[in-house]
Formats: structure tokens, sequence, C-alpha cells
């Protein structure tokens, strides 16, 4: 018989009669009931109303049925409280078993029934249980500890069960070590700061002694928690590492990972010359190689993990590029990563091999696989340059094969090749060419016309060939129709005698029966442009292009160093912070790795701000703004205030309208806002002055601002002033106070009072460590004493380098005020538009490249209602603040302001306010690497708008 | 459940907000990496919250909470992404749901799926989900929905014996079966002695801490006894490679093993050396290797656990050591135009140090357009599987004299454009008593007992994954 028997019923009813059964006199009857009830329960259905019958089953000494009683009670004494309570007796009992397996099984079963009246009762046998004279009593009793908190923190430290969980640690049973390292790291999780884990070198070698002795899920909870730990210098360091490289052999992954985590992180501690360092970098191969070999599963995790390694340390895996090609019949996720890795270990030394790979899997089955197949031979030849000639024949190859979508994606990764490397491959157009007809992706059909504009002069039916994508030119995307529009005006410019036809063509095209205003803008500026200036157009027009960037989508260094600090972890397989992870920020301790330039402290929680790392990894340039997007990104040069940007980089950048962001910084960001302009400027392009700048555009502004009726404030808003220690707490000091910026410094400004009947004096001032390291500059300056009723105005000129601690809510300042009589201590909020420097002007590459790059997930968005300010003003007096608006568009009546901001730890956040016409809500949307910032950011916006 | 779908509205919301300016160049990364929405785990107990068992059409048969009961409901995304990988193999093992993680394998045609609402080492869940299907195997002879219905009891008990809020409480065979016993059909391979000494009476659970349990030898318990004392090692390789068109070595590489099975009585403390330990390099042990005395001395010394175990899985890369024991030629061709196509293979022995090459089998996932095989082969059979298009040709030992050949032609569905894929051969083949790498054990000694055990020591090499593009 087997237990399928459980599931069969009867038409009486199941409950019915499994209440019968269990009421039943005869044990064995008893415990088959108990067991049906059990299988029920493992199919999801409800036996709870079995409740008390199954409770009275608990009392007996018969260890299975007691079992299966504890079963049922886990799952269901949360629904039956009062019920419950019953059981507390036999468990109190149980505690006191002679048998150790049914004292730990009691106290575990215990733990795990959440009703609060239950753990009351708990605390006595779970204090016997800890100091079992059997470990394994005393292991379970360890866990159970970490359950009792997660239901009761309180109870658990007032009970000092915390303190009895650190003496585990020195436990004579590696079992119960491990355990108690496991309960404390979880309750450690939830407080930030308790420093529970207090990691010295003595219990750092207790752990290690641990370590070789305990089960290997002991040893990954072991291990993590020495991944915490800061060794004092290189050698306990090495001490450390060699105690830990054994543990790379072991046969389970999550053990070798985490060992890997430990080295990785200790080895930045290490001296490069130590011939120590070497030995281990070679030791890391091996165990890595082999986690590629276990069940997929495993592998994808690995490989996730391997991703960050070679980022990190590219030297490791340097000489195993082999196990990372491609099985036919690996799951498609393996696959992927696979190929990601393969790209990120391609150098001149394997290229040969990594493209007879990639040519290889061009012609595999999965359409997703392929494409990116395609597009990392791409990659190859950008990055590997003595590898781009094979690789632009290899597509070649490629495209001969006539696959649509084979096709299709070499030709985008062609147009990037000759980015980087102009005027060398242009004898493969001829071939490009013959596939014109198979592009039906707007990706590849731009790529193609970018490449025809780009070598007009080299093609000889150059116009045939535009004329012949013009035909259907309402039909195609946005995409494609701005890349023929600068196409056929770069072919004009070329080749002006034949191709005046075509260009008037393409313009009234453009600019007449187009109603995008993209493309209609475009159509106008190159029209304007043609017909006031050729000479001009031409420069503007074929200018010469900034090259590529070599090396794409790497990590951010300071978030990479932080992901190789949780290797092994959720935040590694997605590559996102931790933070993102664990519920609001509470419990997140940014780690770094040990043994960089500056220290940990003059870094800002929020770790947006790029920090000092000792050596960093090539080819990335650590500023904050560079947020390398992909291939297609142009990584300009600085951003180029007097003359136009690079007009025809637009092409290459897929669909983003460079031009058009050309035109807004020529135009002072007023233009495509003002309606009245854009119908002015639908009459004909000659009419328009060749300078139509500043005048027109300012006094567009004043028209503006008078209509809104609002004047312009100068300088930073700053909110009145509030009273923050009211007199009857402080001894008859009351003060008030506010914050300001001024001229680029921060001011604390504060009124004192003296409504004691004594003088006041030696007043002094500090404040707590916060968020963003606010301190006062220099000394409160009160120089004569406070006589009583009288007040004194303060401004305390405020520096951000002081102590950080993350504050909850972020801008709240803990300030201390002392003077002769007592300190006193109250604590304020500064508008963190205190925060925004001066130059929070980010280029608009860069802004583009970065909204890119930050998730969506960091995406908050904001209403702000009631503010009735047309967008210029919005944008001025958001200026004020330091809140820059760099990039301006109108869309169906709305308009759209792209503003970035600095806080003074380099934080960047970036924000789109989009204003109706005629609609008082405005709504902003907020990007930035530390999301945490957003909420605060919006109060400032919403501030600065309304005052 | 709509998760993706939200993501592409935001994603369509941003470009039309920008129109187009940001347009994301998108990343070839699976989309489930950009199913992201802000949401946070809760900070709470249990690393690993629930289990569901899933059979590969999507019905959930078994639960089982560690802590609240979570709705099945959270399945839901899950079987969403399922749906869409049309594979389950290509179900990726980490999701994200608002809520929670779902970290799963695929085994057996069953879905491990585990709920997770902590930040917890994915591998950790990954290698306890594996734990669990090696535990249900061990216990019940296979790991089927049907087997695993039948003992529903004894998994749940299981379950609960294997973790306890999230730590992993007892996950060793030996230690698992003193505290539950396996179900009759298996008990009775059992060692009667070891029934009678830890399942006294009728009970399902044993009433003894489990002697391995806390000793510095958890992997083994005290008091076995045989009449017949016995140890066997299986050193078992398998090629993973890929050979291209040419027959050229792209890739090749050893996975090894040595499969043990101890029955011997006490504690016996063995060492077991080999002739040319240089080979290893790469090497992964069971918890009982003194990891110590193989890096100063290059020999296994250890105390086994009782039964049957893996001692260690060793890995060899270095090119020059991976023998090759077949060659294939092949030639899988279609037509330009008509609706057929050709198929030639033959394979002949390479690389076999003497030995007979038997089992061999090879396996080829023809395009989609083919519709049927027209074909001869000079030895063994093949069948066509007109529904999953996988050929299949057994041929089984390999006559070196007379290289066994398969060819024909492979009808197209006509008017279907001519097939762009290769298809890869896949290639199964076992040799007896060899370890291709050419790793030998040179002796076992036993230290601590005095009886005299018999010891025996089986080479294999088998095909992994070994395949042939054309």
């Amino acid at each position: 018989m087997t237990d399928s028997k459980y599931f069969t019923t009867t038409k009486k009813g199941e409950i019915f009669e499994l209440k019968a059964e269990l009421n039943s006199d005869k044990k064995e009857k008893k415990k088959e009931a108990v067991k049906k009830v059990i299988a029920s329960m493992t199919v999801g259905k409800d036996v709870s109303a079995l409740f008390p019958d199954v409770v009275n089953c608990m009392q007996t000494d018969n260890l299975e049925l007691k079992k299966l009683v504890y079963l049922y009670l886990m799952n269901y004494a949360k629904s039956q409280p009062d019920m419950a309570i019953m059981a507390v007796n036999t468990f109190v009992k149980d505690c006191e078993d002679p048998n150790p397996l049914i004292r730990a099984l009691a106290v575990r079963t215990m733990g795990c029934i959440r009703v609060d009246k239950i753990t009351e009762y708990l605390c006595e046998p779970l204090r016997k249980c800890l100091k079992d004279e059997d470990p394994y009593v005393r292991k379970t009793a360890a866990v159970c500890v970490a359950k009792l908190h997660d239901i009761n923190a309180q109870l658990v430290e007032d009970q000092g069960f915390l303190d009895t969980l650190k003496d585990l640690i020195s436990d004579s049973n590696p079992m119960v070590v491990a355990n108690a390292v496991a309960a404390l790291s979880e309750i450690a999780e939830s407080h930030p700061n308790s420093n529970l884990m207090d990691l010295n070198p003595q219990t750092i070698n207790k752990l290690l002694t641990a370590l070789n002795e305990c089960t290997e899920w002991g040893q990954i909870f072991i291990l993590d928690c020495l991944a915490n730990y800061t060794p004092r210098d290189d050698r306990e360091s090495q001490s450390i590492c060699e105690r830990v490289t054994p543990r790379l052999s072991h046969a389970n992954s999550a053990v070798v990972l985490s060992a890997v985590k430990v080295l990785m992180k200790f080895m930045e501690m290490l001296p490069k010359d130590l011939d120590y360092y070497g030995t281990l970098l070679k030791k890391l191969a091996p165990p890595l190689v082999t986690l590629l070999s276990a069940e997929p599963e495993l592998q994808y995790v690995a490989l996730r993990n391997i991703n960050l390694i070679v980022q990190r340390r590219p030297e490791i895996l340097k000489h195993e590029m082999k196990v990372f090609f491609v099985k036919y019949n690996d799951p498609i996720y393996v696959k992927l990563e696979k190929l990601d890795i393969m790209i990120r270990l391609a150098s001149q030394a394997n290229i040969a091999q990594v493209l007879a790979e990639l040519k290889e899997y061009a012609t595999e089955v999965d359409v997703d696989f392929v494409r990116k197949a395609v597009r990392a031979i791409g990659r190859c030849a950008i990055k590997v340059e003595q590898s781009a000639e094979r690789c632009v024949s290899t597509l070649l190859d490629l495209i001969q094969t006539k696959v649509n979508y084979v096709v299709q994606e070499a030709i985008v990764v062609i147009k990037d090749i000759f980015r980087k490397y102009p005027n060398k491959y242009e004898s493969v157009i001829a071939t490009l060419c013959e596939n014109l007809d198979s592009l039906d992706e707007p990706e590849a059909r731009a790529a193609m016309i970018w490449i025809v504009g780009e070598y007009a002069e080299r093609i000889d039916n150059a116009d045939e060939l535009l004329e012949s994508f013009l035909e259907g030119f309402h039909d195609e995307s946005t995409q494609v129709q701005l890349q023929l529009l600068t196409a056929i005006v770069k072919l004009f410019l070329k080749k002006p005698t034949e191709t005046q036809e075509l260009v008037q063509q393409v313009l009234s095209l453009a600019t007449q029966d187009s109603d995008n205003p993209d493309l209609r803008d475009r159509g106008y500026i190159y029209w304007r442009l043609l017909s006031t200036d050729p000479v001009a157009a031409k420069e503007v027009v074929l200018a010469e292009k900034p090259l590529i960037s070599e090396e794409t989508d790497l990590i951010e260094p300071t978030l990479l160093e932080e992901l190789i600090c949780h290797i092994g972890t959720l935040a590694s397989v997605y590559h996102k912070p931790p933070s993102a992870f664990v519920e609001g920020s509470r419990g997140v301790q940014h780690k770094r790795l040990p043994g960089s330039a500056g220290s940990g402290e003059s870094e800002s929680p929020d770790a947006g701000s790029a920090g000092g790392v000792s050596e960093a990894p090539p080819a990335v340039i650590p500023s904050q703004g560079d947020l390398l997007g992909d291939l297609l990104n142009l990584d300009l040069t600085p951003p180029t205030a007097t003359g136009p940007p690079p007009p025809s980089s637009g092409m290459q950048m897929g669909a983003m309208d460079l031009l058009g962001g050309g035109l807004d910084s020529l135009l002072g960001g007023d233009l495509g806002g003002s309606p009245a302009m854009g119908s002015g400027f639908g009459g004909p392009p000659a009419a328009m002055p060749a300078s139509f700048s500043a005048p027109v555009s300012g006094g567009l502004d004043d028209l503006f601002d008078l209509g809104g009726g609002v004047g312009m404030p100068m300088g930073a808003y700053s909110p009145p002033k509030t009273i923050w220690l009211p007199a009857m707490k402080a001894k008859g000091l009351e003060i008030l106070g506010t914050f300001a910026r001024r001229a680029g410094v921060i001011q604390m400004e504060m009124t004192l009072t003296n409504k004691a009947m004594s003088v006041m004096s030696d007043f002094a001032i500090q404040f707590n460590r916060n968020s963003f390291g606010l301190a006062p500059a220099g000394p409160l300056q009160v120089l004569t004493p406070l006589s009583p009723n009288q007040s004194i105005e303060v401004a305390l000129p405020l520096n951000t380098v002081g102590p950080i601690m993350k504050m909850e809510p972020l801008n709240n300042l803990q300030v201390a005020v002392k003077n002769n009589i007592d300190v006193f201590y109250f604590s304020c909020q500064y508008p963190i538009s205190m925060l925004f420097v001066e130059d929070g002007t980010m280029d608009r590459q860069v802004f583009l490249a970065t909204w890119k790059d930050i998730p969506n997930d960091n995406e908050a968005q904001f209403q702000i209602k009631d503010c009735h300010l047309n967008s210029d003003a919005a944008s001025n007096k958001l200026q004020g603040s330091n809140i820059f608006t760099i990039a301006k568009r109108t869309v169906e009546g709305q308009d759209m302001l792209y503003q970035s901001i600095k806080l003074t730890n380099g934080i960047w956040v970036l924000a789109e306010l989009k204003v109706q016409a005629g609609n008082p809500n405005f709504m902003v949307s907020l990007k930035c690497r530390a999301p945490e910032v957003s909420q605060c950011v919006f109060q400032s916006y919403e501030a600065v708008l309304k005052n | 459940m709509s998760t993706k779908r939200n993501f592409i509205d935001l994603q369509r919301h941003l470009k039309d907000r920008t129109r187009g300016a940001f347009s994301a160049a998108h990343t070839l990364l699976p989309y489930w990496h950009r199913v992201t929405h802000q949401w946070q785990l809760e900070s709470a107990a249990e690393m690993i919250h629930s289990l569901f068992l899933i059979n590969h059409t999507g019905d959930i048969f078994l639960e089982k909470h560690w802590k609240s009961v979570i709705s099945r409901g959270v399945c839901d995304y899950f079987l969403e992404v399922k749906e869409k990988a049309v594979e389950p193999e290509n179900v990726p093992p980490v999701l994200q749901t608002p809520h929670h993680y779902l970290i799963s394998i695929y085994r057996d045609k069953l879905f491990f799926l585990s709920v997770i609402q902590t930040e917890v080492p994915p591998l950790f869940v990954i290698e306890f989900l594996h734990r669990v299907a090696d535990t249900f195997q061990d216990y019940f002879g296979e790991c089927s929905e049907s087997i695993i219905k039948d003992n529903v009891v004894t998994v749940y008990e299981l379950l609960e014996e294997m973790l306890d809020n999230g730590f992993p409480l007892a996950t060793e065979s030996n230690i698992l079966k003193e505290m539950i016993k396996p179900p009759t059909i298996l008990r009775s391979v059992v060692n009667t002695l070891t029934v009678l000494l830890f399942f006294p009476g009728s009970s399902n659970v044993g009433d003894k801490l489990p002697t391995g349990q806390l000793s510095n030898i958890p992997w083994r318990r005290a008091a076995v006894k045989y009449t017949n004392n016995e140890a066997y090692f299986d050193v078992i390789e398998e090629i993973d490679a890929i050979l291209d068109k040419s027959g050229m070595t792209v890739f090749a590489e050893i996975q090894g093993v040595i499969e043990a099975c101890t029955r011997l009585s006490g504690m016996p403390d063995l060492t077991l050396s080999f002739m040319n330990p240089r080979l290893l390099d790469d090497v992964s042990f069971h918890p009982c290797v003194r990891f110590k005395r193989w890096e100063s001395e290059r020999v296994l010394s250890f105390i086994p656990p009782d039964g049957n175990f893996t001692l260690m899985t060793y890995h060899v890369s270095s090119q020059n050591l991976v023998a090759i024991p077949v060659y294939v030629k092949q030639n899988i061709s279609f037509f330009e135009t008509g609706s057929c196509g050709r198929l030639d293979i033959t394979i002949g022995p390479k690389q076999t140090m003497g030995k007979m090459v038997e089992g061999l089998m090879v396996t080829v996932h023809m395009p989609k357009a083919v519709l049927s095989v027209n074909l001869t082969a000079s030895q063994g059979n093949y069948t066509y599987d007109l529904a999953t298009k996988v050929l299949v040709w057994d041929i089984g030992k390999l006559n070196p004299q007379k290289p066994p050949n398969l060819r024909g032609t492979l009808s197209v569905q006509s008017g279907a454009p001519r097939p762009e894929e290769n298809p890869a051969l896949d290639i199964k083949l076992k040799i007896q008593q060899l370890a291709i790498s050419g790793l030998k054990v040179n002796r076992l000694d036993m230290y601590g007992e005095k009886y005299k055990p018999f010891k025996g020591v089986k080479y294999m090499t088998k095909a992994g994954k070994f395949q042939v593009r054309t």
C-alpha cells in the first residue's frame, strides 16, 4: 500500500470521517488518520477544521505520530491561536524529555509556531535548550533564537538570548558554531547597526576552525560571515586566504562560490608582488571552470558571477576561453551568458578561436541567440583592433547566407565598425547594397541608409538607392525617416549637381507632409542651413565624427566593487546593488572592497559617488557622468558649448535625435517650447535671419514671464525660518532656523533668542553624523553674551565633509547646541536643494546615456499640484536652486524639461518635468542611481516651484 | 502576472515621452532580467520559504511551507514564463515576482520550485533542491510524480527533517535514513541489521538521535556491521567535446568522477593512491576527504560514509590529455531546388586505446522542415520521430574493420525554404575498463580495523556532451 490511499475520499465527507478516526482509541488508526490529514495538507487542501482533534493526538510516546502532529501544528497554528495554546504544555514537557531528539524537536517546532501567546512560554525552555548538554539540542536552539527574533525582536534582546548566541560561537561543536553564526547573521541583517557580529581575530580564528569541521551548509554561513570581516593587514589577510582555499575543492558549488567571494575580497589587500598573490590567482580558475560542468541552473548562477569576476580580474580566466564555448543543447539562458563572457575574455591571443565559434553560433536555430552572436562579432571587431578585418569578412560571409535576421543584424554592427574604423572597410559597401531589399527592420534600414549617406561619394548610385527608400517615406519608422533625411542632405552636399531635386523632395516630405515634430524640425534646420550658408552647412553636416568607444557595457566600478563583495547572492545574479532588494534601505550596508585608497567613511551611504579605487579596471572612465551605454552610444568629446555639436552623428545613434538636441542648444532651449515660434517657422526658410538666438528668445522669455505673472526669484530657494528648539525645552533658549545656499555655500541661518532670565554665553554647536556629511565649517559665531530677551541672527557656514550616517528621513539633521547653561538637542530637516551644486549641468549626451543606463526601477514619478507657472518660468525658478534645464521639447502641447542636478557628494539626479499649458499639475520623473534621494528631491521641486 | 506586459508598456511609455530620443538599443539579455519593478523583499527569517513540486505540464502536485502558507498563485509567474520558454529546460532558474524570488530546478521532468523572501545565495538554494531530488531518488528508487504521490507522508517528513527555518538540517542520506525509514521496497535491500537496530517496531521514524549527526564525521553512523566487508570504486569519465565539420576538436574536456560503494564495519580509515595523481589539478571532494593530505601527498585519505557516495569529481581540460575515441565523417545537405536532402554519416575508431567502443548511438535534431527520412544503416537501427524531428541511430558495438554507415535521403516539406541551420550530431558511447585520461588507481589501504575487506576498482569511459557540428 502506498500513501496514495490517503487521498481517496468517500461520499460521507472527508472531514467528518477523519474526525471520527482521529478520535479513535486505536493508536494505529489515529496515526493513519493524521497521515491522511497531512496528505491533504500537502496538496493544498484546507484541513484546519480538524485542529482540536489533531492536537489531541499530540500527547503520545510514538515519535512518528508526534512528528506528524507537529507538522500539522506548524501549518495551522497561526490560524487557530487560541487552540494552539492547548499544545503549550506538551511542548514544555517535551523540552525536558530525556531523549535529545524529542527536546530538539519540541524547541524547533515551538519556534515555528508564530503565535505571540506561545512565544512567551518559549523563553524558559529555549534558555535551557541553549545550554543543553547535547550539542544537537544546542544547535537546534541556536536556530530557534533567530526564529523567535523574527517574531519578537524585543523579547529576544530582553531575555539576553543574543549574548547566549554569541557565546555559542565559542562552542566546542562545529555544527553549533555554524548554526550560531547563521542565526546571528540573519538577525544582524535586520539590525544593520547592532554590531552583533563582533568580528575580531579571536572569533575569526574560531570560525576558521569550525569551517573545517562543520557541514557544507554551515560552511556557507561561516564563509559569508567571514566575507564581512576586514583583516587588519595583508598578513592576516593572507593567512585567512590560506585557510579558506581548501574550500575551493568542495563538492557543493555554493561553498565554492562563497569561498571565491572571501578570496576575491581579501585578495585586494595582498601586495601584487607577493608570490602568494600569484598562487592564489592560479587557484581561483579551476573551481570556477568546474562550476560550469554542473547542472545548468548552477551554471547560470556561476556564469552571472563569473561575468563580474572577469570584469574585476580578467587575468583569472584569460586562458579558459574554451570552457565558455556553447553546446547546442545548453539551455538558452546559459548560452546567452556564455556568449557575454566570451566577448569579455576576447583578446588578440584568442580572437581567431572566438570568431570561429561566433560564426558557428550564427547558424544556430535560436533567433535570439543568433542575433546576439552576430552582434558579438561586431563587438570583437571594435574591441580587438587586429581582428577587425577578420570580423568584417566573417560578417560578409554571414551576409552571404541571406538569412534575413542575420543579414540585418550584420549590417547594424558593420555600421558600428565603420564608426570605429572610418575609411577602412568601405570596399564591402557593394555587398551590403545588394541586400538592400531584404531589410525590413527599422534598425537595419537606418544603419544601411547611414552607410549610404556617409559614403555617398563612393557609391555611384547612392542617389538611386536613397531615392528608392524615399518612395515609402511615410510608412517608415521615425528612425529611418530621420536617417534618410540626413543621408540625402549629406549626399547633396557631396554631389550637389545631380541631387538637387532629391533633397528638395525629402525636405518637403519632412517639413510639410510630416506631423512628426522631430523630423520637421530637423528638416527646417537643414533647409535653413542649406539656403543660408551652404559652406557652413557642409562644415556642420559633414563634420568629422568622434570615434566610438572601445569597451562597452561594463559595470560601473563602484557598483562592481560592491557586487564583488556580494558574490553568490541574488544581487550578483541581477547585477544590481543589494539595496535594490531589501526593503526600504533598512539593513543595507554598502560593502566595499578593502584596501581601497579612499576610506569608507567619507563615502555617502548611497554609493552613488565614485570611490577611490586603488586600481581602476581598464577602459572605464571613472567619472560619475560616464555611465557606459551600449555600442550605439557616442562617447562624445567635452561638451561643445560654442560650436554646434557634431551634427551628423545623430545618424549613428539610432533614433537619437542629436540634431534636434543641437538645435535646442543653439536656441538656448527656448525655441521648441513656444508654439508661437513654431508656427512662425512654418514660413519659408529664407525668411529667418541667420542668427536667431538671443534677442528673440530673450524677448519671448520676458513675455512669458509676464504672462505667468511671476517674478524671477534670485538665488536658491530658502524656506522660512521655523522653530527648531522651543524655549521651554531648552531652559529659555529658543532657536528659529532655516537653511540657505548662498553663492555656493550652504548656510544654517538661525535666530537665537534668550527667553530666560539670565545671560547666555559660550555657545557652541555640533552635528550628529548625517546622510550627506553636513558639518559646521567653523565655530558658531556668537561673540557677545546674549542678554535676556535679546535675539541674535547667526549664519553658520556648513561643509559636507563630515562623517556620514544614513538618516531617516534622509535629510534629517540632529544638532546639539551648547551654552553656559546646558547642552540641548534638536533635530531639523534641511531642504535637499541646499546640496545641489552649481556645476550640476550635465552634458546632454551623458544625460541621454545616463537616463537610459539607470534602470527603470530607479525611476520615481511625482505630481506637483496647483503650480501656475509656464515651463520657462518654472525652468528659471528651478535654475535658481541649481536644478538645470539642459533640454526641452514640446510634444502635443506638453513641454518636457530635461533637467540635471548634482549633489554635493557627486550623486546625479536626472529629471523630466512635464508641463502642460493650462494644467496646473506638473509631473516630475526622477531617475537616480541612488533612488533613496528621489523623495527629498521631489520635495525640493515642490518647495522651489511653489515659493 | 502581467509583469512583462507592464514592462513593455513602461518602455513604450518612455519611448513615447521622449519620442525615441532615448530609444534603448535593446540588450539581448533575456527578458527576465528586464522584468523589474521597484519592489523589495521583506527582511524576514527563513531562507527557503516554501517548496512547490510541479510536473512538466504545469500541475502543482505538492507544496510544503516552512513558515506561513504562501498561496500557490505565486507559481503563476513561473508558469507564465514556462509557457513562453516552450522547452521546460529553457526556464531560467531565478525569477522575480513582485514580492518573492522563485528559484527552481528541472529534474526528471519535474520542477522543484522554491519561494524565497530574503536575499539568499541562489546556489545554496539550487544545491539544496538538487539534494532534495537526490534524496527522493535515493529513498524511492526514482524521482517521479507518481512515486512522490505514493509516498507523500514520507516526503513530507523528509522535507521537514531536511530544512529548519531555512537552515538545512540533515541532508546526508546516512543520517536521514536513521531518522526516517525508507519505504518497504528499499528497506529489504538495506542491511537487516540496520533495520533492527534503528527502526524497531513498525514506526516510520527512528527515535534515536542519529549517531553521525554530531560527531566530527557526520557522514558516517557508528556501529556499522557487515558480514562481508567490501569497498568498490568506479572511476567514470565522461568526454565533453565539440568537433567541427572537418573533425577537428574545437573543445574537449573530461569530467571524471569516482563513485564509491563501501560496506565496511566499524570505523575504517582508507587511503587511496593513484599511479598518476598529477593528472588531477582540478578536483572536488566529498567532505570526508582530508584535504591537507591531498595537498601534501596527493593521496585520498578518508573515513568513508556507509554505502554509496561520490568520493571525488575531477576535471581534465588540458587538450593533449583528452583523447577522442571515434571519428565521425558526415555530410548533411539540402538541395537548393527540389524538396530533398542527403545524409551520410560514418563513424570509425580513432583513439580507443585498444578497447571496444560500445553503446554507440547518434542523435540528430533535424530542421523542422524535414518531413521524413529514407536511410539505410550498414549496422544497427535508426528511428525518426516525426513530431520531435529527432533522428536516432542506435549502432551498438563499433566494428573497427567495418565502420558503420548511415546514408540516404531526407524529404523536405515542399515549398518550404531550404533549411538554414545545420543540425549537430550528438554521440553517445561507452568504453569499459578504460579511463580515457589514463588515470589509474595504485592501491587502497585500510587502517583502524583488523579485518581484510574485499576491494575492487572499475573503469569506464562515456561520452558526455559529445557533439559534432555539421
